[in-house]
C-alpha cells in the first residue's frame, strides 16, 4: 500500500500532507455481497520525523476516512530537510515513505 | 519504638508520593505516545474527551474549523483546524454522533504550528467537535456538518 509525502511552503511554514492508501475499514461494514461483516482494519498510528526528529504523533480510530490524507503544518523546517513519515495499523502491518523538501 | 515507627511511617508515606508522582506522569503521558485506546473506544464526546484529556474543556473563539456546511458524502468529509493559540500540544476531532466519536488526534513535539487537516466519516448529521490543549489548557470549539444521505442536496 502506497504512502505518499507531498511538502508545500506556506509563508513562514511548511505544509506536510500525507495521504496513505488504506482501506480503513471500521468492522461494522457488511460486504454487500457475502452479507458477512467487513473485519476492522485501520490505521492506528502515523508518525512524523524531521531530519530523524520526531515533530507529530497523529493517532486514528475506525472514523477516519478510507485513505487518510492528513495535513500538518511545521515551523522551522527548509528545503533539504528530510521528512519521514510511518504508520501502523491494527493487524500491525506498517507502512511509510521518506521525502525530502524542496 | 515510638521513633522507629515514626521513621517507618514516613519512609512509607514517601514512597507512597514517588509512586503517584511516577502515575501521574503516565497518565499525562497517555496522548503523547500517540493513540490512547480508551479515548477511541469511547462511545460518547464527554467520555473520550474524559479518557483523552482528563477534561470536557472550555469553549474557545480561537479555533477555526473548516468544513463543509453540508457534505454530500458522509465518508469522506475535509477537516480544516486552525488556531491561534499559543504552546499547541495536541488537537483532537470527534463527530459528535458517531458510534466511537473520537476520530483522530495529533500531538505536537517541537516546531509545529496549530493546524491540522483530515477527512473524517459521519454516519449523519452531526456536530464536528475540535478539542486543543494549548499549554495544558483544554479549549472546544464545534462546527455542524448536514450530512445528506441519498444525495439529493436537500
Amino acid at each position: 500500500m502506497a504512502t505518499k509525502i507531498k511538502a508545500r511552503k506556506k509563508g513562514n511554514v511548511y505544509e506536510i500532507l500525507v495521504l496513505a492508501q488504506h482501506p480503513m475499514e471500521t468492522g461494522t461494514r457488511k460486504d454487500k455481497k457475502t452479507k458477512k461483516v467487513v473485519p476492522a482494519h485501520y490505521i492506528q498510528t502515523l508518525d512524523f520525523a524531521i531530519n530523524g526528529k520526531n515533530v507529530a504523533n497523529v493517532g486514528m480510530g475506525t472514523g477516519v476516512s478510507k485513505n487518510p490524507l492528513v495535513g500538518i503544518r511545521v515551523a522551522g523546517a527548509k528545503s533539504g530537510d528530510k521528512i519521514k513519515v510511518s504508520w501502523k495499523d491494527n493487524k500491525g502491518e506498517t507502512g511509510g515513505a521518506e521525502s525530502t523538501i524542496k | 519504638m515510638k521513633r522507629r515507627t515514626f521513621l517507618k511511617g514516613t519512609v512509607a508515606s514517601s514512597a507512597l508520593v514517588v509512586a503517584a508522582g511516577a502515575g501521574l506522569l503516565k497518565s499525562g503521558q497517555v496522548l503523547a505516545a500517540g493513540r490512547n485506546a480508551a479515548a477511541f473506544d469511547a462511545k460518547d464526546v464527554a467520555a473520550a474527551s474524559k479518557a483523552a484529556f482528563g477534561s470536557d474543556g472550555t469553549a474557545s473563539k480561537d479555533i477555526k474549523i473548516k468544513a463543509p456546511l453540508q457534505a454530500e458524502n458522509g465518508a469522506v468529509v475535509p477537516v480544516k483546524i486552525e488556531t491561534s493559540l499559543a504552546d499547541v500540544k495536541s488537537i483532537a476531532i470527534m463527530v459528535a454522533k458517531n458510534p466511537t466519536p473520537l476520530a483522530t488526534t495529533v500531538d505536537f513535539s517541537g516546531a509545529s504550528v496549530g493546524y491540522y487537516s483530515t477527512r473524517v466519516k459521519m454516519g449523519k448529521t452531526s456536530d464536528i467537535v475540535v478539542y486543543v490543549n494549548s499549554g495544558g489548557k483544554i479549549l472546544k470549539a464545534h462546527a455542524t456538518v448536514k450530512v445528506t444521505v441519498g444525495g439529493c442536496g436537500g
